[in-house]
């Protein structure tokens, strides 16, 4: 009986194996405007090629979702868009990447500057060894958007505030980050990110390091920065993927199954892989 | 009846009883229904210990007594005049006995009584050994019986063994703590004596520092001054100058291999750099005598600057190249232990590689770089052969690098190298100097383990 059931995952996954990604006339209307684009990108680690040209449109003050069983290519996409594959040895990356229009990878574009736009929240809480406030106000100084004392105070209150920490950090500021519990510190990395104005942020597995009720406090707050922000996140919990974002799209080695509207996705797959992978039969 | 033939028998003996009680454990477990409690090996060791211990303490006992009981039977044969001479007299003519016996040349004149000393001490020397080895072996035979007789299934031969293994690491573990608590007291007490004296405050804060004493009172000056400031001063400028040189290069070097550095190039050059450690310091220091002082003396001179040939900025530079690797490892690794968590938090947040090492990476690694720092700076201080060889024997008071200056070190050196009397001030000055070389040394590797612990502390 087992080995029945064996044989048959090997037999869809064979035919996984021959699905393509999807090309870019296939993709989804967004009925709004698109923040980032991807086209044709593909990547290789070495010798190892992890994307699969890739065609996807991120769109503009949504939430999207990136799901897909380990090793799928979803967080290696992640950090193609704000360009955090450049620090690791033998990566190379063909295909177009686009911030409003502009390809993030041509000559002309500064990475630095690409980075202040799209941030980044990562995987385990990563907060620096100094006090909350100057966590927050890291950002606003490298990148020089305070005058005075006055207005980097502001910049760290509103910061806090809309990451909803203000409240519980306001009289210990000058305390060590190290210090806050994980889901407060992966909140003040949220308030770290905001607080140099990005138009997008990517969040990398946000929750999986925390408990459940600082993830309900994390989801909370990803809907309330979906109205001034671009977000993407990369899941692997797929009621969260349902419960926070607009759009979902679905990786399998390093291809894009399927991507559409979160409602569609989980209720009416249009792929029987994607149904598999939600159903829990694979993955 | 010689120590290594006592020392092979007992070992032999030892041996037959841990193979002996082995095989007798076994046969017990084969033989009885109950399961052995400890292991065979246990047993083995168990008989070994029971026939060697008491052998070794009977041995030295009967040694020690023995050879009191000798000592006053050879006093009370001598001529009644040896008797009534005076303690180191007599000492020396039963030293001299004892050189006799063995077959070596006595220092005195063979006298018919010295040769008849020497022969009664050859005697019960010898009889002294037979009797302590048949004690030792007797007693060592009993141990091996008893502890073989006692051998069952139930015996719990386990717990007493691991004791004894536990005393013996004890032992090992507190012998480098004891031995450095004694060259402590030794320091200690030396300097007592020195400054019953020469007066403490004079010590610490005269400024006069020439150490010669007369040996004849009708000798020209030399009355002997003890101001170490000259010393201190001297050390702290040597110092100074090789931190100044090792700080900036260590920690740069450290940057770029840890944070710019090829993973390859890494690989290689740390090896290298920490070869430098590995030179001996007297190469150092004939490298400095030899080749950098007379190149400063001559660039300085070129122009127009007077540079002793033997100064404290030669002596300073090349014992800061030797500290180099100190400094660039201990804060390679301060930095590579940063997460590179840090790393990616700082570039997402869109700073370049060189605000994320200013604000980042180097705020966390700073208390492991300040503790690489300050073992640098005690490792320095206590630098001699460069300092011996390149810096000179003048104590001068100066603030001027291309002097010579004469650190705590090289002087410690000079007033024990040459004929002195051990109670001299001359020589008991070398235990005051040690003293503040310690106390130093001492404060400022608590200072660095205190910096790392309270790092530790902020960021857990």
């Amino acid at each position: 009986m087992v080995a029945v059931t064996q044989a048959t995952a090997r037999e869809r996954d064979a035919s996984h194996a021959d699905a393509i990604t999807i090309p870019a006339e296939r993709l989804p209307e967004l009925g709004g405007p698109v923040k980032m684009k991807a086209r044709g990108l593909k990547l290789w680690y070495s010798d190892k090629q992890a994307l699969a040209g890739i065609n996807l449109d991120v769109p503009e003050r949504k939430v999207t979702a990136f799901i897909g069983p380990s090793g799928c290519g979803k967080t290696t996409f992640l950090q193609c868009l704000n360009r955090m594959n450049d620090t690791i040895e033998g990566v190379r990356i063909e295909g177009d990447v686009t911030l409003d229009g502009a390809d993030v990878y041509d000559r002309s574009v500064d990475v630095v500057q690409l980075r202040a736009r799209v941030g980044m929240v990562f995987q385990k809480p990563n907060p620096f060894p100094k006090s909350i406030y100057d966590n927050v106000a890291y950002g606003p100084r490298i990148h020089g958007l305070a005058t005075n004392r006055g207005d980097l105070d502001g910049i760290v209150e509103s910061s806090l505030q809309r990451a909803g920490l203000w409240n519980e950090v306001k009289d210990r500021l000058g305390e060590m980050a190290t210090g806050m519990s994980g889901g407060q510190q992966q909140r003040l990395c949220i308030a770290r990110t905001i607080a140099v104005s990005p138009e997008v942020i990517l969040m990398d597995e946000p929750c999986s390091a925390l408990d459940p009720i600082s993830t309900a406090r994390v989801e909370e707050l990803i809907d309330e920065l979906r109205d001034n922000y671009t977000i993407v996140i990369v899941t692997h919990n797929l009621q969260q993927a349902a419960r926070v974002s607009q759009l979902t799209a679905f990786f399998h080695l390093g291809r894009l199954i399927e991507v559409n509207d979160t409602a569609e996705v989980f209720q009416n797959p249009g792929e029987s892989m994607t149904k598999d992978y939600i159903t829990g039969r694979f993955g | 009846m010689s120590l290594t033939f006592f020392t092979i028998v007992l070992l032999g003996l030892a041996c037959t009883g841990y193979v002996m009680g082995r095989r007798r454990a076994m046969a017990l477990a084969r033989s009885q229904t109950a399961a052995l409690h400890s292991r065979p090996v246990y047993h083995g060791w168990y008989v070994a210990l029971a026939c060697g211990l008491p052998a070794i303490v009977i041995w030295v006992a009967a040694l020690t007594i023995g050879d009191q009981l000798i000592e006053s039977a050879i006093i009370a044969s001598l001529p009644q005049e040896l008797r009534d001479a005076s303690g180191p007299v007599l000492n020396r003519f039963l030293a001299d006995a004892e050189t006799l016996a063995k077959g070596g040349q006595p220092a005195i004149d063979v006298t018919p009584a010295l040769v008849a000393a020497s022969e009664r001490f050859g005697n019960l020397r010898t009889l002294e050994h037979w009797i302590g080895f048949a004690g030792a072996l007797g007693l060592g035979l009993i141990g091996f019986g008893l502890a073989y007789r006692r051998l069952s299934t139930a015996l719990r031969v386990r717990q007493p063994v691991e004791r004894l293994l536990m005393f013996v690491l004890l032992l090992a573990a507190t012998a480098s703590i004891l031995t450095t608590v004694g060259i402590v007291f030794s320091v200690l007490f030396e300097s007592i004596r020195f400054f019953s004296q020469v007066p403490i405050f004079e010590f610490l804060f005269g400024l006069q520092w020439s150490p010669q004493i007369a040996m004849r009172t009708d000798q020209v000056g030399s009355s002997g001054a003890f101001g170490a400031v000259p010393l201190f001063a001297g050390t702290l400028m040597v110092t100074f100058i090789a931190m100044l040189v090792a700080a900036p290069i260590g920690l740069m070097s450290a940057v770029y291999l840890a944070e710019y550095a090829h993973p390859r190039f890494r690989a290689g050059a740390k090896p290298m750099l920490e070869i430098l450690a590995g030179v001996p310091t007297v190469v150092y220091g004939f490298f400095a005598a030899l080749v950098v002082a007379p190149a400063l003396r001559d660039a300085g001179a070129s122009i127009g600057l007077l540079v002793a040939s033997e100064s404290a900025i030669a002596a300073g530079s090349v014992m800061g190249i030797m500290i180099i690797p100190f400094v660039s490892s201990l804060a390679d690794d301060a930095l590579a232990a940063v997460p590179n968590a840090l790393r990616d938090a700082s570039l997402g947040l869109g700073a370049t590689r060189q605000e994320t090492i200013t604000r980042v990476v180097l705020p966390a690694a700073l208390p492991g770089i300040v503790a690489g720092l300050l073992l640098a700076v005690s490792r320095a201080i206590g630098e001699t052969m460069i300092v011996v060889m390149a810096a000179g024997l003048a104590a001068n008071l100066t603030a001027n690098p291309l002097e010579a200056v004469t650190t705590v070190t090289v002087q410690i050196v000079t007033l024990l190298v040459g004929d002195q009397e051990f109670d001299s001030a001359k020589t008991l000055a070398a235990f005051a100097l040690g003293l503040v070389l310690f106390i130093i040394t001492l404060g400022l590797n608590v200072i660095a383990l205190r910096v790392v612990q309270k790092y530790r502390e902020k960021v857990e």
